[in-house]
């Protein structure tokens, strides 16, 4: 059992994130495990909303935040900035959403990737742009509801898989990218230690269940995060210098029904038993089973 | 040192004499000259860190973070590049982060063209950036230096303007400052506040209704206050360099006595000068009110070379569809306020857009229907 010490808190309490809130879940622990000499850059997002709202800030390390789609590039510019200064020590890390990072932001992430700048990025992953009400992103799963991909008489919830961004990180060749998930903090922090002592991008997808989009009791948060990864839905792997043939899996799926997952949440409830079959054979076929 | 070079290796050449650390460029024309000649000094180690960034809205980005990390920084671009920078231009202004950007001014699409006018720089104006237009090449390269002083003292960034091709691709001789004279005018960027994991601090905030209009209260204020900075470091340079462009804000080129004055901005005012030279030596009461500081704009330098003036003629080298054009409005706000706006014509000219030539004829062209008393509204 660890002693739990709230001085290892960069990342404190008093922020205004929803009840059960993966994303500041993972922050949290994403925090402890980098420490306080590290420069954070964020998108706006969730996260800067409940973490940065004037006058109050939840932050102990320095934090900024310019837009929605630059974290990517606001980092390089830090990043460069400290070397300029000689400085070699503190940490370049970015908290952004997935709907800044896979979607509006990808351009300026991808850019980061192909210039392999010094740069820990972390995508806390709740699958939509839970900040503006609940609108679809690329990272919002198949069949998913969302306000922006609604259950009609002829189309029924998202009709496109999730984009894969572990795999478009390791395809641009750079030294870490891997998935985490809220559900396993000790697999997230292994990850992020990790990652801090690697040069050039790194990056990190950690899946961070939202409560008001995902539409599920609060405090099942660490459980439907869990779960995700215990049906094979959410693969929690590391592949090193683009290397994918050597994907590393990190927590091994003991393959629960799909449906054990789906069902504790609203977003999924018009789902029929043959949409949660195609679901499970999609699943088979990616871990090859 | 007196040169003959390109204006945009210039430009690039007094980048690296203000000792700026972390440069972000992507390549746009007419700017692209300014960026390459910075990679190769990049290249030769005479620059700390030059980031080739996928993009000018990423440009604009890395800056902020390199600046907001205590860094001097500079970028360069044009047109596209600078629609490309928009959001972010008004957030840096917000931050405060004193970036200094060379814009090479080029039109807007559609049609797409490659040749200058201001049309790139008129969505910008409301932003918080210090908007420093330059007639000539020796102009910019030394407002450059000025740039970075008013940026770093004030904490709010400038834009130091030159227009496309006219300027950037002119070979011409130019006296490039050099470090040692910059050095004894410009003291090393260390800001009050920076990201730094030993004094933490939290930067780009988000804020509710109850502040937010505090915020901008106070850049509005401080960008309202920082016309006297700019006359100042104008006149402190000017001692060093022995070269001096009107007060900073205006240059006053035969007014005192004139009677038609055309107001214009940038590299035709070369023209208009020399117009106004061949008309008065045939009697011809003529002058130019060229804007240096379009922001912030110089509505009290204006509003003293207007009085007593019969005809004005405000030449905008941008539209605003819908509406009268950028400089002719805030030349109108200029004498609004006060009795002399009955006693004098004041005339709307657009022209040169997207690179057409605009020549002395066309300067005396505008002098010549400022004898009319009528007041014009027209493309040259």
């Amino acid at each position: 059992m660890v002693e739990f010490k709230r001085e290892w808190d960069i990342f404190t309490s008093g922020h205004t994130a929803c009840a059960g809130c993966g994303a500041a879940l993972a922050i949290r622990t994403i925090m402890r495990a980098i420490g306080k000499d590290c420069i954070v850059v964020n998108t706006t997002s969730c996260s800067e909303i409940f973490s940065a709202c004037f006058p109050r800030s939840a932050w102990k390390v320095p934090y900024i935040h310019v837009t929605f789609e630059n974290g990517a590039s606001v980092a390089s510019g830090v990043s460069r900035a400290l070397k300029a200064q000689g400085n070699n020590h503190t940490k370049v890390v970015v908290i952004a959403g997935d709907g800044g990072t896979a979607d509006i932001g990808f351009g300026a992430l991808s850019g980061s990737w192909e210039r392999n700048e010094d740069i820990l990025y972390i995508m806390y992953n709740n699958g939509a742009y839970e900040n503006t009400g609940i609108q679809r992103s690329s990272q919002t799963p198949l069949y998913a509801w969302t306000t922006t991909s609604q259950i009609g008489k002829e189309i029924r919830g998202k009709q496109e898989p999730i984009k894969p961004m572990v795999k478009i990180a390791a395809a641009h060749g750079i030294p870490y990218a891997a998935s985490a998930s809220a559900g396993y903090l000790l697999d997230l922090e292994n990850k992020v230690k990790k990652a801090l002592n690697i040069q050039g991008s790194r990056f990190i997808d950690v899946l961070s269940p939202c409560v008001p989009g995902w539409k599920y009791d609060p405090q099942l948060t660490v459980e439907v995060a869990k779960l995700a990864v215990e049906t094979g839905l959410w693969k929690l792997n590391e592949i090193e210098n683009g290397d994918i043939q050597n994907e590393k899996i990190t927590v091994q799926p003991n393959f629960k029904p799909v449906e054990d997952y789906l069902k504790l949440q609203g977003r999924f409830k018009h789902l029929t038993p043959d949409e949660i079959k195609y679901i499970q054979a999609r699943v088979n076929k990616d871990w090859k089973r | 040192m007196v040169k003959t070079l390109e204006g945009s290796h210039a430009i690039a050449e007094v980048v690296v004499n203000c000792e700026a650390e972390v440069l972000a460029c992507y390549p746009i024309t007419p700017s692209t000259h300014i960026a390459e000649k910075l990679q190769k000094f990049y290249a030769d180690g005479k620059i700390p860190e030059y980031i080739t960034v996928e993009q000018e809205f990423s440009a604009i980005s890395a800056l902020a973070g390199a600046s907001a990390a205590g860094a001097r920084t500079f970028t360069t671009t044009s047109s596209q590049g600078v629609a490309l920078m928009h959001e972010v231009l008004y957030a840096t202004a917000g931050m405060r982060l004193p970036i200094v950007m060379c814009v090479a001014n080029r039109s807007l699409n559609s049609p797409l063209g490659i040749w200058c006018d201001h049309q790139d720089i008129m969505p910008e104006r409301d932003s918080g950036w210090i908007i420093l237009m330059c007639e000539s090449n020796q102009e910019a390269v030394d407002t450059l230096p000025q740039a970075y002083k008013i940026a770093e003292s004030l904490l709010l960034p400038v834009m130091v303007c030159i227009d496309g091709f006219y300027l950037t691709h002119a070979v011409e001789q130019i006296d490039i400052p050099q470090k040692e004279i910059i050095q004894k005018f410009l003291p090393k960027f260390k800001p009050e506040f920076k990201l730094d994991s030993e004094n933490p601090v939290t930067l780009g905030i988000y804020s509710t209704p109850e502040f937010l209009q505090d915020f901008r209260e106070d850049i509005a204020k401080d960008v309202d206050n920082s016309r006297e900075p700019i006359k100042k470091t104008e006149e402190e340079f000017s001692k060093i360099i022995g070269r001096k462009y009107g007060n900073g804000l205006i240059e006053n080129y035969k007014c005192d006595d004139a009677e038609r004055v055309i107001i214009a901005m940038s590299s035709f005012c070369g023209n208009i000068k020399e117009a106004i030279d061949e008309l008065r030596e045939k009697g011809e009461k003529v002058g130019l009110l060229r804007i240096k500081s379009f922001r912030p704009f110089p509505y009290e330098d204006v509003r003293k070379i207007i009085e007593g003036k019969k005809h004005i003629g405000v030449f905008d080298r941008a539209t605003t569809l819908g509406g009268y054009p950028p400089l002719y409005t805030d030349v109108l706000a200029s004498v609004y306020d006060s009795k002399l706006a009955k006693k004098v014509s004041i005339s709307s000219f657009i022209g040169g857009i997207g690179g057409k030539d605009v020549t002395v004829e066309d300067a005396k062209n505008i002098f010549k229907s400022l004898k009319n008393k009528k007041i014009k509204r027209e493309f040259v």
